[in-house]
């Protein structure tokens, strides 16, 4: 969808309902949509909720903000231990927990968006997080089959954007951003800079425009 | 541990790198690696959050929130250095494009299997890109003490912790020595500082055939 004025970050929270499955950008906090997780933290009351992030936030930052508040029912992850709120919360049952390979969590967001249905990997055969997984022995390699991840919302940051929503990302601030743009039904960009019309030199566009449905500028 | 006998791992294991390969740097012992590497060795470091040309850690005054390394520690980019997003880091990783993966592990067996992020009943919620790094890359590269901070062996002849992935290790860099995975034997190829293979053989549980080759460790 074609994106026309920026909205609040208030706003864009509010396409988020219970039991949505919501993928958040950032590895840790950087590139992490942090005005959108504050809204969805003060102005909804969505739970339930199933989390797609690299991490579930830091203790009272980012989603571990969220995690306290107790909206989030899931987390698919592969670095859950950086938030030990979040550690705990799985240990007394209140938050069950997805593990997944970062390669195949990145990897599964990707075919998520791209309409892949799974793919072969032989990152984790013969170990516990492929256990229950199909596996297949491919040129003489065992692989695990693995299904893509989709969301109702992804909230992603990207440092500059122009009112199309065409996307760029600063340094290693981009990590899961792109992909998680392609792999919602609802995208929603927290931009650090809206520049005008034309001022993103086509070729350094890394998220066209198509994949997102708002804009918010970071506050 | 003590910071002496880390480093003294991280020098030994700088001497695997070459010019021109791609190396992606682990958490802990591995890190230190590039205080070891000579000026200009030629070897280009790879991190997993999107970064390709990590340069030296950053001043105070060019601290950049955007710019980290998988360890989320602040660094800077080389001329030269690329940036991408985490699917595409990935990508590279299965795809054999990264040379190198230097880890830290908890074990490592007679089979080169690796245990390095998980122990039993206490930490099984992180797991990051391990899996994906040491299945993909060239070269796996295990820079461990010897024994645990228990006392435990951790060359041993199966592993005990949940597997990161079978059979993948190529070397191993303690304090004491290097083996090598050599057509499926562990060998012992080189004593670091004054240690004996009776020392070597005391603090490891995993057979393996001593095969000394000249010591490459600078006097």
């Amino acid at each position: 969808m074609t994106v026309s004025a920026p909205i609040t970050a208030e706003e864009a929270v509010s396409c988020i309902r219970t039991g949505d499955t919501v993928m958040v950008g950032g590895f840790g906090l950087v590139g992490a949509p942090l005005t959108l997780i504050d809204a969805l933290v003060e102005h909804s009351d969505a739970s339930d909720l199933t989390i797609v992030s690299n991490n579930i936030g830091e203790p009272g930052r980012g989603l571990g903000r969220l995690l306290r508040q107790g909206r989030i029912r899931r987390g698919i992850s592969s670095y859950f231990t950086s938030n030990p709120e979040a550690v705990a919360a799985v240990n007394a049952g209140e938050l069950a927990a997805t593990l997944v390979p970062q390669g195949t969590f990145a990897e599964a967001i990707r075919a998520g968006g791209a309409g892949i249905g799974g793919f072969y990997t032989p990152v984790g055969a013969g170990t516990v997080l492929a256990e229950g997984k199909e596996e297949r022995l491919l040129d003489g390699v065992r692989h695990v089959l693995e299904e893509p991840l989709r969301a109702d919302v992804a909230l992603v940051y990207a440092a500059r954007a122009d009112p199309l929503g065409n996307l760029w990302y600063r340094r290693t601030a981009r990590n899961f951003n792109p992909v998680m743009a392609t792999a919602a039904k609802i995208t929603v960009a927290e931009v650090g800079e809206l520049l005008p019309l034309g001022a993103l030199e086509p070729e350094s566009v890394v998220t066209p425009h198509l994949y997102v449905d708002y804009l918010v500028v970071r506050s | 541990m003590t910071g002496d006998v880390k480093a003294r791992i991280a020098e030994r294991a700088a001497l695997e790198l070459r010019a021109g390969e791609i190396v992606n740097l682990g958490i802990g012992i591995p890190n230190l690696i590039p205080a070891f590497l000579p000026q200009g060795s030629g070897v280009v470091l790879h991190t997993e959050n999107g970064l390709l040309g990590v340069g030296p850690r950053p001043g105070v005054e060019e601290l950049d929130p955007d710019l980290i390394d998988a360890a989320k520690q602040p660094i800077t980019a080389l001329p030269g250095a690329a940036y991408f997003d985490s699917a595409a880091s990935f990508a590279m990783i299965r795809g054999g494009h990264v040379d190198v993966a230097a880890l830290g592990a908890l074990e490592v067996s007679a089979a080169g299997d690796i245990a390095n992020w998980a122990v039993p009943g206490k930490d099984v919620l992180g797991v990051g890109g391990a899996m994906d790094l040491v299945v993909g890359a060239r070269k796996v590269i295990v820079t461990m003490t010897a024994t645990s901070s228990g006392g435990e062996p951790k060359v041993v002849a199966e592993c005990r912790y949940p597997l990161t992935a079978a059979g993948v290790a190529d070397v191993i860099v303690t304090e004491l020595s290097v083996f090598r995975f050599v057509d499926g034997e562990l060998r012992l190829t080189e004593l670091l500082g004054d240690a004996t293979v009776d020392d070597v053989a005391a603090v490891t549980t995993a057979p393996f055939v001593v095969s000394l080759e000249e010591s490459r460790v600078p006097l």
